[in-house]
């Protein structure tokens, strides 16, 4: 394909996971850029919080994989339209909490990606948050913006190798057992983490494009917020690096 | 000002030089109700008079936050201060957009000063009924704009705008030379005291009025009616400070009020 002349594509390689709890999300996405068998740079973050500052806590966060000039693109893109929506919200002075919501994120998101069908960006993504119950949820994109809400996702050059690996883990009722159950895991936040620090310590030893200590976002439901300590403030969003594996 | 045969189009001058639509659009501003912003030197405070058609329904929105950084409060055709306030988040989103960094307030005001002149312009357009101070933090520092309907603007130490705004502009006058020291508690009391002045009796709650601040290190938002309430029992305990003694009478680096008899407000 790149010997085409007109190819305007690169693919930087790279692999984004996102798990739902019952009360939270974790997302987590490597930190390699790619281009062939090169390394572009080992400290590349695939993950946006799209939020404003006062709000630095959001109830979503974007990890895409793919080409990364398209997902800057797109992160960006998608900032300037969540402000807009954002602006519109008529604001009372007794309502706080001013984000999008998840859902309306991801609706947003696969609107944005199809307004590109016939040049499409060239990202992988994975919506990662709480919904506005609290659940965690998690949705997963093609590059045109089809969408699906999942208990759980993996997009980019490892996804291949660690998709099974959830699926065995996490144990995702069939969609052919009915009634319809949830498939938001039941494990703790802590093994919900270390399930994704093995499943890309595993990837990282046949995917060439992917790296073990990724970094993380977890979204958590109820916590207390820095800026308005008096008030239960609903999401908060945290980064974890393990210094002990590195 | 009375009705007269040159006041029918934006476009008409009169023979004493002046355009009349234009001063109708500054006397909309004083029609509004009061918005007062004051500044230090690193936070800027916007205050203003909730005022509510009848008790069942609920008051205007006049101040809207633009950017981290920005934001306005406006006195006038709320309509008006609605329509410009989306080109100014505009104006923003798309500079952050392009550059990455927060767009400098004093290109927005100009841009919104641009704005308004144009409807100065053309026949088929009529002036924006709007007063904006604009409020705002950029490298340089704290920045409190006044935007008129006629298209220009002036930077202000402290500025109060709309109907019995005299009374706090009289109190802001007095109290201005200290504001560039003032911590961020004090600035919030000033505000309030000042919003004080234009109710004329009637009794200040936090129900009555809106505070918004943005400054260094704190971007822009609406403080929360309990903090406003809080500030306003230790304005009753406090009692009224005497005010310290104003030097020199204000001569401000920025245009003062004073009009000379037949000068059109818009030059002020």
């Amino acid at each position: 394909m790149a010997l085409r002349g007109d190819w305007v594509y690169e693919n930087n390689g790279g692999t984004c996971v996102a798990i739902a709890g019952l009360d939270y999300c974790v997302v987590a996405a490597d930190t390699r850029l790619s281009v062939g068998y090169s390394i572009y740079t080992r400290d590349y973050s695939k993950i946006c919080n799209l939020c404003d500052l006062l709000f630095p806590a959001d109830k979503c966060v974007l990890a895409s994989s793919g080409f990364q000039g398209d997902m800057k693109a797109l992160q960006k893109n998608l900032a300037a339209k969540h402000l807009v929506s954002v602006h519109l919200l008529h604001i009372y002075q007794h309502q706080h909490n001013k984000q999008m919501s998840c859902p309306a994120m991801a609706r947003l998101l696969s609107n944005t990606l199809y307004y590109k069908r016939f040049f499409p960006y060239y990202t992988f993504n994975i919506l990662g948050g709480l919904d506005n119950e609290g659940k965690g949820c998690v949705y997963t994109y093609d590059a045109v913006g089809s969408y699906e809400r999942v208990g759980y996702s993996c997009q980019g050059t490892g996804g291949a190798l660690i998709m099974p690996v959830l699926d065995n883990q996490l144990k995702s009722p069939s969609p052919l057992l009915l009634p319809a159950r949830d498939a938001v895991t039941p494990l703790s936040e802590s093994e919900a983490v270390d399930l994704v620090k093995d499943v890309f310590a595993s990837a990282t030893e046949r995917d060439i494009y992917t790296v073990r200590f990724p970094i993380f976002f977890q979204l958590l439901a109820f916590c207390e917020s820095d800026i308005f300590p008096t008030q239960q403030h609903a999401y908060s969003s945290r980064v974890l690096n393990d210094p002990i594996l590195k | 000002m009375f009705r007269n045969q040159y006041d029918t189009d934006v476009t008409t001058w009169s023979p004493a030089g002046r355009l009349f639509q234009m001063e109708y659009a500054m006397e909309a501003v004083k029609q509004g109700s009061a918005a007062i912003g004051l500044r230090s030197a690193t936070h800027i405070v916007l205050a203003t008079v909730n005022k509510a058609t009848s008790e069942l329904s609920s008051h205007q929105k006049k101040i809207f936050k633009v950017d981290d950084h920005i934001g306005v409060a406006i006195a006038g055709l709320t309509a008006d201060g609605r329509v410009l306030s989306r080109y100014l988040r505009n104006e923003c989103i798309n500079h952050s957009f392009v550059y990455e960094s927060p767009l400098p307030i004093s290109r927005l005001v100009i841009q919104l000063a641009d704005k308004a002149q144009v409807c100065t312009q053309r026949s088929w357009k009529r002036p924006y009924g709007v007063g904006l101070l604009v409020a705002g933090l950029d490298e340089t520092g704290a920045h409190l704009y006044y935007n008129c309907p006629s298209g220009s603007y002036f930077e202000y130490h402290s500025i109060a705008i709309g109907s019995r705004s005299q009374a706090a502009k009289t109190y802001l006058e007095r109290r201005f030379e200290g504001f560039e020291k003032y911590s961020r508690e004090e600035l919030i009391k000033d505000g309030l005291f000042a919003i004080k002045e234009t109710l004329q009796g009637e009794k200040l709650t936090s129900a009555i009025c809106t505070v918004a601040i943005v400054g260094v290190g704190e971007p822009f938002h609406v403080i929360d009616p309990q903090t406003i309430e809080r500030v306003i029992e230790s304005l009753d305990i406090g009692d009224e400070d005497a005010p310290p003694p104003a030097a020199a009478a204000s001569a401000a680096d920025e245009p003062s009020a004073s009009q000379e008899p037949g000068a059109a407000p818009m030059d002020i």
